[in-house]
């Protein structure tokens, strides 16, 4: 039930979005996120309302902290 | 990038658990983690994260399920109200199949209810404007990442003029139990896997109390099997190092502020009350109610009904599990008499459920 996936934003209709994930589409709507929203984004939906703006930024750095713990990388730097 | 399978790599849940094992070396004492979101304890058994950690370092599943902290009491509510005339009730699907006190609502569904499942509160809305003559009646379960949307379909409702939209609100907040739980020296929990979509609403500082008063280490973790481990090592090394504070692992949707739209939406419909949770009892503080302002859609006050008598599930241990007791293989009933198809307890039906996902996935 708490279930939430990123999605990609396709349109915009005022508080409205169609948001899809593996061909998947879904409207949500935008009455309880204050963030601007842009087509394109990547954001959480749950239970018919986006509850979060995905910060592509924070996920690259994450993912470069998460390079480290494969092997090949601790064998590069060995 | 879809953001999900990125966070997928074997290799990288490999590393982690070699690091992980690597950390815990320097602490002879065996470590426990608790997680207080259904969706971590679903993907902790879908990817078998516990065969990935050293024997020191145990995962112990909480209270994290909506569906399944929910009382008998408020099935029974919502089941009386099901036989009401003129009434549909619109739901999310977990809560259909989880058994009341003498029947569900799956139950009075076959006998003739109109129960409905709905996708969003919002559709439920529309359900009540298409039928005027009738009374919708929304069954709001969840924790703070659902509370909003049940709040916004509120205001949505008093937008729209509609009178027939009522919720039957049962909303709870999860950093009070994880404060109870956290001095339970029986369970002697060294950090919490802090949840992920609630963490997106109330912000990753609502755990400072926990970790900086209380000395209980917290990383808001993300779902994916990459998030979990790296959440995990994030918790050893605390632990390891002497340390206790707040950490945000899943800073991709998760800020330090939470979303303050929908903090402010759950203010001006809900106001804080008890709440009774399955398996702890009453904790004081811990519920979200409908505020005087929007009593009018308040289903426990428009529509005063007669519940029947409370009765347990004889033999269930949902209560144990939901506390971190004990674990779905120590019920008997597990996979015997309980399985998804015929659940005994809540704690079966909603896929979050920790025995639904211990059935689902194995140890
Ligand atoms: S296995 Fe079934 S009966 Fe046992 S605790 Fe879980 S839900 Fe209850």
């Amino acid at each position: 039930m708490c279930l939430a996936i990123p999605m990609r934003v396709l349109s915009i209709d005022g508080d409205t979005i169609v948001a899809e994930i593996d061909g998947v589409k879904r409207e949500a709507s935008l009455m309880i996120i204050g963030e601007e929203i842009g087509v394109g984004d990547y954001v959480v939906v749950h239970a018919g309302f986006v509850i979060s703006r995905m910060d592509e930024k924070e996920a690259l750095i994450t993912l470069e902290l998460m390079k480290e713990m494969k092997p090949e990388s601790a064998t590069a730097s060995a | 990038m879809n953001y999900m399978d990125e966070f997928r790599d074997r290799d990288v849940v490999l590393g982690y658990a070699a690091q992980i094992r690597k950390l815990s070396e320097q602490r002879p004492e065996p470590m426990a983690f608790m997680e207080v979101c259904g969706t971590h304890t679903m993907s902790i058994y879908q990817y078998g994260i516990r065969s990935l950690l050293p024997e020191g370092v145990r995962l112990i599943s909480g209270p994290g399920c909506p569906v399944c902290v929910t009382p008998n009491r408020y099935i029974d509510r919502a089941i009386a109200i099901s036989r009401l005339s003129d009434t549909i009730i619109t739901t999310f699907g977990d809560m259909l199949r989880v058994p009341g006190s003498s029947s569900s609502l799956m139950e009075e569904r076959a006998r003739g209810a109109d129960v409905r499942i709905v996708y969003s509160p919002l559709d439920a809305v529309a359900i009540a404007r298409k039928n005027p003559c009738k009374r919708v009646v929304f069954l709001g379960v969840g924790f703070e990442t659902t509370a909003p949307a049940i709040a916004a379909s509120i205001l949505a409702a008093t937008g729209d003029g509609l009178a027939n939209y009522l919720v039957l609100a049962a909303h709870k907040t999860i950093p009070l139990p994880m404060e109870l739980l956290s001095s339970d020296p029986e369970l002697k929990i060294d950090g919490y896997i802090c949840p992920a979509h609630v963490s997106a609403i109330i912000g990753a500082n609502a755990f400072r109390g926990l970790a900086e008063q209380r000395g209980v280490p917290c990383v808001v973790t993300g779902f994916e099997p990459a998030d979990v481990m790296q959440g995990v090592e994030m918790l050893v090394r605390q632990v390891v190092e002497g340390k206790s504070r707040v950490e945000n692992q899943y800073s991709r949707v998760v800020t330090w502020e939470g979303n303050c739209k929908a903090q402010s939406v759950l203010a001006q419909v809900f106001s804080v009350c008890d709440a009774e949770w399955r398996g702890i009892g009453v904790i004081p503080g811990s519920g979200l109610e409908i505020a005087a302002d929007y009593a009018a859609y308040d289903a426990e006050k428009v529509l005063p009904v007669s519940v029947e008598e409370t009765r347990e599930h004889q033999g269930c241990r949902c209560g144990d599990i939901l506390r971190g007791k004990v674990s779905p293989f120590d019920c008997p009933l597990f996979d015997r008499a309980c399985t998804p198809e015929s659940p005994v307890g809540a704690c079966m039906v909603s896929s979050e459920g920790t025995c639904a996902a211990a059935y689902k996935y194995g140890r």
